[in-house]
């Protein structure tokens, strides 16, 4: 059973991820809706590291935060869209209705399957990930599976990144004349 | 363990993200709610790791760099289009429309 004042930071991060991430979708400016998800970054970046993820708590606010959000508010300086109130962002009132069934809908039924119990055969104790954890410190934890077991697919990762730098830069790539 | 109170807040957080995508016409706005998605199955691979161990962690870790080459060529993509035509509103973009 984990103290009061975890559950607590629990929760209080939670509302903070949910009550941004609301913001978000409902700001029409792009800038201000981009503030507000680094903001829901940041609340997810504290509950990876409350769950015993400190390594990707500290990826998430590098990575996600910091580098992509980063990458968003530059496109957004460069397209220089106008004033966002002259753009009407939002779908008619229909289509937001219907947006909305169709979330509470999927809403529903994720929450049926998180009620489902979880296989237990595979489970680990809590006491062996405490001392997992203890043994191979906050990045080993992460450093051991990822070049042991899925060494393969992190060196697939590094081609992928480079196609995805090469073909930025094709389309980001402005024509010249002929 | 918490692992239901962040399971459901994932589940609530990616379904923000899909109404996002569905009520919003800006592209860039539709993108950042598809990284709002991203995140939220990472927090389920977080929070399904504390039961049963870091290989969980190992896949948020390629999740972000999917996520982090998906950004870059998609907010190309974004430009490119920008130049065609001078907008990123989703319902002038009708090229492929029969």
């Amino acid at each position: 059973m984990p103290n009061f004042f975890y559950q607590l930071h629990f929760y209080l991060f939670g509302l903070i991820a949910i009550a941004s991430a609301l913001t978000f979708v409902t700001r029409k400016s792009p800038v201000a809706a981009a503030l507000w998800l680094v903001t829901t970054m940041f609340s997810l970046a504290a509950i990876y590291v409350m769950m015993d993820a400190h390594f990707l708590g500290a990826i998430q606010v590098l990575v996600y935060a910091g580098a992509i959000m980063v990458v968003f508010l530059f496109v957004v300086m460069l397209l220089n869209l106008g004033h966002p109130d002259e753009l009407s962002d939002l779908h008619g009132k229909w289509g937001r209705l219907a947006a909305g069934l169709v979330g509470l809908a999927l809403l529903a039924q994720i929450m049926t399957l998180a009620r489902t119990q979880f296989p237990v055969s595979f489970m680990q104790t809590e006491q062996a990930a405490a001392e997992n954890l203890r043994d191979l410190n906050a990045v080993g934890v992460i450093a051991k599976p990822l070049f042991r077991d899925n060494l393969l697919a992190f060196e697939l990762t590094s081609l992928l990144l480079l196609v995805a730098i090469v073909g930025a830069v094709l389309l980001g790539k402005r024509r010249t004349q002929a | 363990m918490m692992v239901p109170e962040a399971l459901a807040l994932s589940a609530l957080l990616f379904c923000i993200g899909v109404v996002g995508v569905l009520t919003r016409r800006n592209a860039i706005i539709i993108f950042m709610c598809v990284e709002l998605m991203l995140n939220a199955v990472n927090l389920s691979f977080v929070a399904f790791s504390r039961l049963y161990g870091a290989t969980g962690q190992v896949f948020v870790v390629f999740v972000m760099t999917v996520a982090a080459a998906e950004a870059a060529v998609g907010l190309a993509i974004i430009i490119s289009i920008f130049r065609h035509r001078q907008t990123v509103d989703l319902s002038n973009i009708n090229l492929l429309k029969g």
